[in-house]
């Protein structure tokens, strides 16, 4: 298969791109491992029903996509891209690649691991994850459910399941004092941009309402047998026991840069985020020639900038690609990249209100749980010389199980830097190989016996 | 400050090389423009085999197999070394008869490490293989050894017997001093040597030309599968006659394919690029050797860049065009089994112009290019 732009991922920015490039009449092939279009944000948007207009722009822009022509392939799990533009994928258990002249790549955040001791136990989770529980399977949280961290996920997250009828023992609120203060300066910024306080301030009011206690709290600990039963945390100057049957954790959002750092593209340091993003242009463009980044995965914006970038990259793109005249680009995306500056003035606010929580795990903290890598041993290989990631891998096996430091990467550097003294930004993190996703030796295998039977020269 | 020796590269060979020249009381300076084993000393398959070398290495991979066996007592550490055996499967008659013919002429040399085995005792070796396998040429006391713990122990072995090791000193020019000594210039700073060994890898035939030599070498970029961790079900390395494929299970568990399938080799990047359409066959010739691996999940795939000569044996020897300059690079894929022995007899020859240990195939002459006339 040959097109002109494959996109990875149909979240907001995805699904935009797709629909712009198909105005300027380019092929397109959309591909996201979900089995209908919207991302983690719009998950399932077409089965709900709209509670808000932003639930209706939403379904809208979903239904323009539909309409849009662009070949969507879902429950399509993309595990390799090429530099040249070689695209591959796992459908129904079968291996297929594709080749495009472009290719946008669109998925999106992942949730910042938050490690205390017990966080591999079962019955602790992620925010993001239970949301897509919720909105998928709609399994409402019920017993002693916790949320711990910070964030306007965890924030969105409580609302969404006390509205579905959910129970909530409580919230631990890890923001660090002061953090309102700091975040203050930048409020003038804030107020240019639409709804996002409001927002804030409604979620915070719903959680009040519903009497669900909110304690600013420090080292928190998930304890039981076999399984979470309780949590321990400092909060007024004591120490706290609870019983949990669930505790969610969150500290925000970071770009998932898996597709972009094993394909090679150069990244940047985001030091308010204290993360790594592919560096971009403003159409998106990353060191790659073919290689155009959108959406989260840029750097965090939240739906309504990826909706907008997406539309931009997809400009850049019909216009590299001969489709478009550049000043007919730069007409069409002059109104775009003015809603979406107002859109980001909202960002250094909330990246200050949210500054990502201290790591500082104690020794018998897992950091790395496909290999069972502790905080302490970690601390150890670098006492013994290791200096960065790459090299963690030697000593220890971190990194090297079958997430390949997807979950671990940010804070197995933060340990390192810490350690040695030096800031995250100079330790050298994982190099990711693909495949990103997993993939079965008998899938890839049977890419080869394909191509076969299509050319039987082919070695 | 005049060393009397100075090697560039970190890699297995650079420090086999020191630690060679170190115990015999020379001082040497590594110079590693990354670190220690950053290219394919660090991320090979790990095979140590002499089973299927070609002719003019079988001496070199004997002497060598003889270190291996006590390799804790030249590093401390055995490397990970497993002599659980190297099988070549015969996938068809055609194939068990070129390996019979192979077997007789390694035996016609004096050599007695290959032996050709029926499908039974096939069987018994790797119960896991394909029932069309008819047979394998096996070598029983080869195997495997971990890479990156054989690089960290010659890294160690080194430095205690008072190599310096200097990492982040990527060599720039190569020259002659005043004094005759030569002078190797990095990105910082500069060290002058009676003797500099070239064991560049993928970059020595660029370091080589530094000297004014130009000696045919392209590269490889062979390309690794490795699996998430299995029970244990095979113990020796399994390649097959016909088809390129190297198949193995760690001590970890995990199962490491590769067999010289070829990525993308960006020298002057210093990357290189896993081609997935290449390694798709890789992963079928596994499958199709080991059935039971169809539904096993791949936890990575990568690549590492190698030299690679026109007839795929070393460059081991002194440059034709700058005395002092010794060459031991363009292993093309199969250097690792070799690099004890090799380290000691390019020290050698550094050391005192010539070695007894078997390298005279491969010295530089062979490929250097001569001057359009």
């Amino acid at each position: 298969m040959r097109v002109d732009l494959a996109v990875i991922g149909a979240g907001p920015a995805g699904i935009a791109a797709a629909t712009e490039a198909r105005a300027h009449g380019l092929s397109v092939l959309v591909l996201d491992e979900n089995h209908a279009p919207g991302g983690r944000i719009w998950q399932a948007i077409e089965a709900r029903s709209a509670k808000d207009d932003d639930d209706r722009a939403a379904q809208e822009a979903v239904r323009a996509f539909r309409a849009s022509g662009a070949e969507a392939r879902f429950g399509a799990t993309v595990w390799c891209v090429e530099p040249e533009g070689r695209v591959y994928w796992s459908e129904q258990g079968r291996a297929r690649d594709a080749e495009a002249a472009q290719v946008l790549i669109a998925t999106g955040a992942t949730e910042r691991p938050l490690p205390i001791p017990g966080w591999t136990l079962p019955g602790v989770m992620t925010v993001g994850a239970a949301q897509i529980a919720l909105k998928t399977g709609g399994l409402v949280p019920s017993g002693d459910v916790w949320l711990a961290g910070q964030g306007p996920l965890l924030l969105l997250y409580a609302t969404q399941a006390l509205a579905a009828g959910g129970r909530i023992a409580g919230v631990l609120d890890l923001a660090p004092r002061g953090a309102w203060r700091r975040a203050l300066a930048h409020l003038p910024g804030a107020l240019r941009a639409p709804s996002y306080l409001a927002r804030g301030l409604a979620w915070r009011l719903a959680l009040r309402r519903a009497g669900v206690p909110w304690i600013r709290a420090a080292h928190v600990r998930a304890e039981g047998e076999g399984r979470l039963e309780r949590i321990r945390f400092a909060a007024a100057g004591g120490i706290h026991v609870r019983p949990a049957s669930l505790l969610l954790l969150h500290d925000g959002v970071i770009p998932s840069v898996q597709i972009t750092r094993a394909l090679g593209c150069a990244h940047l340091w985001d030091e308010g985020l204290r993360c790594w993003k592919p560096a971009t242009d403003a159409w998106g463009r990353s060191s790659l020639a073919r290689i155009v980044i959108a959406g989260d995965g840029a750097g965090i914006g939240g739906a309504a900038v990826a909706q907008l970038s997406g539309r931009i990259a997809a400009l850049g793109i019909a216009a590299a690609l001969g489709r478009l005249a550049e000043a007919a680009r730069d007409a069409a995306a002059a109104p775009l990249i003015a809603a979406r500056a107002r859109h980001l003035a909202v960002r250094p606010f909330l990246d200050a209100l949210f500054a990502p929580l201290a790591i500082e795990p104690e020794d018998d903290t897992i950091l790395c749980r496909c290999e069972e890598v502790t905080a302490g041993r970690v601390r150890e290989a670098v006492a013994l010389g290791c200096l960065g990631a790459n090299q963690l891998k030697s000593f220890t096996r971190a990194g090297m199980g079958p997430c390949q430091g997807r979950l671990c990467a940010s804070t197995v550097a933060a340990v390192i830097a810490a350690a040695r003294g030096v800031a995250v930004r100079d330790v050298e993190p994982y190099r990711l190989r693909f495949p990103t996703k997993p993939l079965t030796l008998g899938e890839l295998a049977a890419l080869h016996e394909q191509a076969e039977a299509v050319e039987p020269q082919a070695s | 400050m005049t060393e009397r020796a100075v090697v560039i590269g970190g890699g297995l060979h650079g420090l086999s090389t020191a630690l060679h020249l170190a115990r015999a009381g020379w001082s040497v300076t590594v110079l590693e423009r990354r670190h220690v084993g950053r290219h394919s000393s660090g991320i090979n398959a790990g095979g140590v085999r002499r089973l299927g070398r070609d002719e003019r290495e079988i001496a070199l991979a004997q002497v060598a197999f003889e270190m291996w066996t006590n390799l804790e007592a030249l590093v401390g550490d055995d490397g990970g070394f497993r002599p659980s055996g190297q099988v070549k499967v015969a996938e068809s008659a055609a194939d068990l008869a070129a390996l019979e013919r192979r077997a007789a002429a390694v035996r016609a040399l004096g050599w007695t490490h290959e032996e050709v085995v029926d499908r039974a005792e096939t069987r018994r070796l790797v119960p896991a293989i394909a029932p069309h396998v008819v047979g394998a040429l096996v070598a029983r006391d080869d195997g495997a050894a971990d890479p990156m713990r054989t690089v960290m122990a010659f890294r160690r072995a080194a430095l205690a017997a008072g190599a310096t090791i200097e990492e982040g000193a990527g060599v720039v020019a190569l020259e002659r001093t005043g004094a005759g000594t030569l002078r190797i210039v990095t990105e910082r700073g500069a060290w002058e040597a009676e003797r500099v060994a070239n064991c560049a890898g993928a970059w020595a035939a660029a370091v080589a030309r530094m000297a004014g030599e130009t000696i045919r070498c392209g590269v490889k970029a062979s390309m690794m599968i490795v699996t998430e961790r299995l029970p244990r079900f095979v113990a020796p390395t399994v390649s097959s006659a016909s088809r390129p494929l190297s198949f193995k299970q760690t001590d970890a568990g995990t199962v490491l394919i590769g067999g010289g399938h070829q990525g993308r080799a960006d020298v002057a990047a210093e990357t290189a690029a896993v081609d997935m359409r290449n390694l798709a066959r890789a992963a079928r010739i596994a499958a199709e050797l080991f059935p039971v691996m169809r539904g096993v999940r791949i936890v990575r795939s990568w690549c590492g860049i190698e030299a690679r000569t026109p007839d795929e044996i070393p460059v081991i020897g002194e440059s034709t065009t700058c005395p002092g300059l010794v060459h031991s690079f363009g292993y093309s894929g199969h250097g690792f089994q070799l690099a004890p022995a090799a380290g000691a007899a390019v020290a050698e020859i550094m050391m005192r112009g010539a070695t007894n240990l078997p390298v005279a195939a491969f010295a530089p002459a062979r490929l250097v290019e001569r001057a359009a006339a």
